[in-house]
């Protein structure tokens, strides 16, 4: 059997999404920004998708930059919010645990001469709203607080973030590229500035984003060039792109979440049955698919080689698979000891996984544990 | 990543397990930055004549161990601390550049083993 359990990382695109961009390619291909009829049924997929995706959140259209992806999301809102506000300050706020690309932004930022406040998470995986209040100074422009980790599936309290933000009226970036579709997002409800979005994590196809943008003037454009997105972010549309992230919201359902959640919980279960396993991250508020769990005495990448030799994918926060050979900055954010974080891997479903894979992939882990001590020197 | 070879001593390798009252033990490596690896000797008329090891660590470093106990067994005292981290690469047909350090602690741990040993003789 093979069974694919790494859907933070990426995920397969569904059927319908393929099916759904296939004339954009071919027979749609006008540009966008041309006026004649190839252009116009071109611009008209690419606004409907924006309209879809819109109304997903509960946002105007004109409120949705398209992108390449997260990272690209990531880095508009981050930078082109910190150029726009400059003149008001050079502070900003943002936690130990967030993806690399809000993180490397953040660094990148630092050398230009901006500060930056790296938040402490609780060992559970929680940002503290009342220290985040606490750290905002007059001159604090940006806080960019992720909305679900996509290491140990955490969840952080937008919503009381964003009052502290609007209270203290600074600018808020939630990175919900994990979160999208798992967990309900109204932006009508939520005080938040800029949100990134990923369709690959949600079975769209790789290489597009968005970015909602609540107010424009708060955004420097990172691209120079035509005036494409609002002049936000140039560059021909990925229509056949934009068509294909669309579908796949369009898809996103209550009913999937559910059932990821409940075969979550069941491997969960199963998995900490394995003597000396422990989950990282909070139990509870945590994201429907993520399951993440520390072996003793073995390592992260054996254990995902393993697993691979069975026919089943997932990640680890091992430094072995890391350029820098350091454990992942997540695992060591919540305080997790290095030689913990080494044998940790990370597990994460999809609407398509099946009690059956779950079956299958708790007794591979089983296995492949036992192997692996038997190997080591450790704990005996 | 890994080439067949190392793939290969990853799934089934060589030489797992303990030597009760070994003649030579050497353990290395540090947790919290990774690989530990315990390699057992016995010693016979100056050679080698078993070998096991036991290692917490990735693929790398459980090839690399599996390894090295192919190429100590059997050789004397002498051959087996000529034994280098190249002669590991070779073997294994290759190692990303960001594993070869997995080699290095290998070879550490037969010379710590062979120390043991010969401190133990005195």
């Amino acid at each position: 059997m093979r069974v694919y359990l790494d859907n933070a990382a990426t995920t397969r695109a569904a059927p319908e999404v393929v099916e759904a961009m296939q004339p954009f390619f071919t027979e749609k291909y006008g540009n966008a920004s041309s006026i004649h009829s190839f252009g116009e049924e071109a611009k008209d997929a690419l606004e409907n998708a924006r309209q879809l995706i819109a109304n997903y959140i509960n946002a105007e259209p004109e409120q949705i930059v398209f992108t390449s992806g997260g990272t690209e999301s990531d880095n508009l809102a981050i930078k082109g919010a910190a150029y726009a506000l400059k003149n008001k300050g050079k502070h900003i706020i943002t936690s130990k645990f967030e993806h690399p690309a809000v993180l490397e932004c953040c660094q990148a930022l630092e050398k230009e001469g901006f500060e930056v406040t790296y938040l402490n998470v609780s060992k559970d995986g929680f940002v503290n709203a009342e220290e985040l209040k606490k750290a905002i100074r007059d001159d604090t422009i940006l806080v960019t607080i992720m909305h679900a980790n996509n290491e140990i599936g955490t969840i952080q309290d937008i919503d009381k973030i964003g009052k502290t933000c609007s209270e203290k009226e600074v600018v808020f970036h939630t990175d919900a590229v994990q979160s999208l579709g798992k967990i309900p997002l109204d932006v009508k409800e939520v005080n938040v500035d800029f949100v990134s979005f990923s369709a690959h994590k949600i079975h769209g196809p790789k290489g597009i984003g968005a970015l909602f943008v609540r107010n424009k003037k708060q955004l420097q454009p990172l691209f120079h060039g035509g005036a494409q997105e609002f002049g936000l972010r140039p560059g021909t549309e990925n229509v056949s792109g934009a068509v294909g992230f669309a579908k796949a919201v369009d898809m996103l359902s209550e009913i999937d979440v559910k059932r990821m959640t409940e075969l979550r919980d069941y491997l969960i279960e199963k998995l900490l049955e394995i003597p000396e396993a422990c989950l990282n991250g909070a139990r509870e508020n945590r994201l429907c698919n993520n399951v993440n769990v520390s072996f003793s005495h073995i390592e992260g990448e054996s254990v995902l080689l393993g697993l691979d030799d069975k026919g089943v994918a997932v990640s680890t926060g091992s430094a072995c698979t890391s350029k820098k050979l350091e454990p992942s900055h997540v695992l060591l954010a919540l305080g997790i000891k290095p030689e913990e974080a080494h044998g940790s891997i990370r597990l994460s479903l999809s609407k398509y996984t099946t009690k059956e894979e779950i079956d299958y992939v708790i007794n591979a882990a089983k296995e492949v544990v036992e192997n692996l001590r038997k190997i080591s020197p450790l704990g005996k | 990543m890994y080439s067949k070879k190392v793939l290969a001593h990853f799934k089934k390798p060589h030489n797992v397990g303990k030597i009760e009252n070994a003649d030579g033990v050497g353990t290395v490596g540090n947790r919290a930055c990774g690989d530990v690896m315990k390699l057992y000797i016995k010693v016979k008329d100056d050679k080698i004549v078993d070998i096991k090891f036991e290692t917490a660590g990735c693929a790398a470093a459980i090839a690399t161990s599996s390894i090295i106990t192919d190429l100590a067994k059997g050789k004397t005292i002498e051959e087996a601390l000529k034994i280098t981290k190249d002669n590991i690469v070779e073997e294994l047909e290759g190692l990303p550049p960001v594993k070869v350090h997995c080699s290095l602690l290998a070879i550490d741990a037969l010379r710590a083993a062979i120390k043991d040993y010969q401190e133990k003789k005195k």
